[in-house]
């Protein structure tokens, strides 16, 4: 206990750092979010001027922190200055999205890899284990922008697929049944490309170890007990295979807000990721500070979750932590 | 293959594509600038031996592109054969800003122009701007990823060496940029320093950019090997016959280190460069006129270029040979010797 408590401090400590490192960087860059207004001649000096004090803008640096600190205290996150109101608000949506998305494409992404990983490893040197080693040598070197690219060419000249957004125009007017069709549909083509650019490096993972495990003595011993192979390596192989694996998936865990960021604005999914570029663009910094500190907690709450899972799956951790 | 085959193989095959984008200015028929408003989104040039009626040329030709005036189709312009020439006179280019001349490797005589990967939407050619990109996008790779090592060599083998606070607050430091996306943080340090600047400026930006964020893995890697191998005997040893703590770092340990760099450099260039791709292909980055293959790929945003030009995706499908032969050094340096 006193260790996760530990853990999450730590935790703790280094968000509060992310937090003032963004926030020093965001501050110190030239010009703000109502620099252009000033350039524009039908809007008043004094108008842009009374706008920055509105939001604080004019006060000395530490004292913006103090506000910012004290509107995360109270769940707002800051303000921000192109919507016009707290940033909390238009958060939620987005992160619900982005979850969505991610959520739906790793569990693929790993369902496959395991079922991959551990089929090829039951066959070392066969073509089968060939091919997918080619397969996700392919895929490691195709980059995601480039994937997401071309699945959009594919996608607009053979109209199969949706190009690009989250629902169809009429979606508020469709039946229940429909709108999960439509959104399965418009779901196909980022998640494609996810699933695609996760997948060889989970594949490695899954493969490497449940080969290693199969050649333990205990497994060998098993094989010659005559048990069937798909026990053998579902119930045997695959456990004791299990750990490097477990914190693998605590990785992909943090990477449940971030790993969709560019496939979401080149298929143009309403997540993060668009909302991110658009509020850097415009110097809308809370925005900006919000969505970073938010996957940053997410990445140390990943590497948490592995290894409180870790703990939870494997005895032997559990006497050496202690 | 032996080992040193294949380390070998891909990298010669890097050198030629570095050495073709060095020469663009040569190996490009056009400048990067270069318009032919009469002729925007142009197909890729048929480059042709056998002509209309059948007969066989020696020479290779194309036939000019046309257009019914509202550019939505493009015809041969099969009544002229337009031979291509080699080492021809065109436009005036300097070559890594010493080297001046017009003499270029190929190109066809007005009023025809080779488009041999298509032209974009200003009637650009796409291969000589394909070539004058991978300038940008290659070299800021290779660059961001000369200052990531040499950040984290020096972090690394500070931290490991000299211990104590320094090395407590190195480790700290790069927790910090650990936990952060790395897009997430590539954007974020973009996001402070202005948008708008001269071409040059934002390639240095962006190099120092990237490094900056890149540093962490490669300091921590360093740091292992510098801890493991400190305490060596032979290290001990050494120190025990009166070498000074520069003589150990420089002699002793830090050639340890030199197959991780070159592992991680083959390893990080490829993940810089597609760095240098997305924050350029996002508006970022080097901005129009000047060609990078973010910037050209870019294009593909708009839905009509989506839907009919496809040789827009070029400069895209051309990083995969260039990842590729990354990814197979990056493999057989890490092989065992």
């Amino acid at each position: 206990m006193g260790y996760l408590l530990r853990r999450v401090l730590h935790g703790v400590v280094v968000l509060v750092a992310v937090s003032i490192l963004s926030f020093l960087l965001l501050h110190l860059a030239p010009g703000d979010f109502f620099a252009e207004m000033r350039l524009s001649p039908q809007i008043a000096p004094g108008t842009v001027d009374a706008l920055r004090a509105q939001y604080g803008l004019d006060q000395s640096l530490p004292v913006q922190y103090g506000l910012w600190l004290r509107s995360v205290s109270k769940g707002e996150f800051g303000y921000s200055f192109a919507y016009n109101q707290p940033v909390s608000a238009l958060l939620w949506p987005r992160v619900r999205n982005t979850l969505l998305l991610n959520t739906v494409a790793l569990v693929i992404a790993w369902l496959l890899a395991v079922a991959l990983g551990t089929w090829a490893a039951a066959r070392p040197g066969k073509w089968e284990d060939r091919l997918c080693a080619v397969a996700s040598s392919a895929l490691l070197v195709i980059p995601d922008l480039m994937l997401a690219l071309a699945l959009l060419m594919l996608a607009v000249r053979t109209r199969w697929f949706p190009a690009g957004g989250m629902v169809a125009i009429d979606f508020t007017d469709l039946s229940a049944c429909s709108k999960v069709k439509d959104l399965g549909a418009h779901l196909f083509l980022p998640a494609t490309v996810i699933v695609l650019g996760t997948f060889p490096l989970l594949y490695r993972h899954v493969r490497s170890s449940v080969s290693e495990s199969l050649a333990l003595p205990f497994v060998q011993a098993a094989r010659g007990y005559g048990i069937r192979r798909n026990q053998l390596l579902f119930r045997q192989a695959l456990p004791a295979a299990a750990n490097p694996l477990v914190s693998l998936l605590g990785l992909s865990f943090g990477t449940l807000l971030s790993a969709s960021l560019l496939v979401e604005v080149v298929l143009g999914w309403p997540g993060l990721g668009p909302m991110l570029l658009e509020s850097i663009l415009a110097r809308d910094v809370y925005v900006v500070i919000a969505v970073v500190l938010l996957s940053a907690a997410l990445v140390i709450f990943g590497s948490l979750f592995a290894d409180i899972l870790l703990y939870w799956s494997d005895p032997r951790i559990r006497t050496d932590a202690r | 293959m032996t080992r040193v085959q294949k380390i070998a193989v891909p990298l010669a095959a890097l050198i030629a594509v570095h050495l073709l984008v060095v020469f663009a200015g040569f190996v490009g028929p056009y400048d990067a600038a270069t318009q032919f408003r009469e002729h925007p989104y142009a197909p890729p040039s048929r480059i042709r031996f056998r002509d209309e009626s059948g007969h066989f040329h020696t020479r290779p030709f194309v036939y000019a592109w046309k257009n019914n005036g509202d550019f939505a189709e493009y015809m041969e312009d099969t009544g002229r054969i337009m031979p291509i020439r080699f080492f021809v006179h065109g436009e005036e280019y300097t070559m890594a800003h010493i080297l001046q001349s017009s003499v270029h490797l190929f190109g066809v005589e007005e009023p025809a122009h080779i488009f041999l990967l298509g032209s974009d939407g200003y009637g650009r050619d796409q291969f000589s701007r394909l070539l004058f990109g991978g300038q940008i996008s290659l070299f800021s790779g290779l660059l961001a990823a000369a200052l990531a090592l040499s950040l984290g060599l020096l972090c690394g083998s500070a931290g490991g060496y000299l211990g104590g606070l320094l090395d407590a607050l190195l480790m700290r430091t790069s927790e910090v940029f650990l936990v952060l996306p790395w897009l997430y943080l590539l954007f974020a340090v973009r996001a402070f320093l202005p948008l708008r600047m001269s071409p040059a400026g934002t390639f240095l930006l962006l190099i120092a950019i990237i490094g900056a964020v890149g540093w962490t893995r490669p300091a921590r890697l360093v740091r292992g090997i510098v801890l493991s191998t400190k305490e060596r005997n032979y290290v001990l040893a050494a120190r025990g016959f009166g070498a000074t703590e520069w003589y150990l770092l420089r002699r002793h340990v830090l050639p340890q280190t030199r197959g991780v760099l070159l592992t991680q450099a083959a390893i990080l260039i490829p993940q810089f460069i597609l760095a240098e791709v997305t924050l350029s292909f996002l508006g970022l980055g080097v901005a129009e006129p000047v060609p990078s293959w973010g910037n050209m790929l870019s294009a593909l945003q708009q839905y009509n270029v989506l839907s009919s030009y496809w040789w827009m995706i070029i400069p895209g499908l051309a990083l995969i040979p260039i990842f590729l032969s990354y990814y197979l050094l990056a493999r057989s340096l890490e092989q065992p010797v």
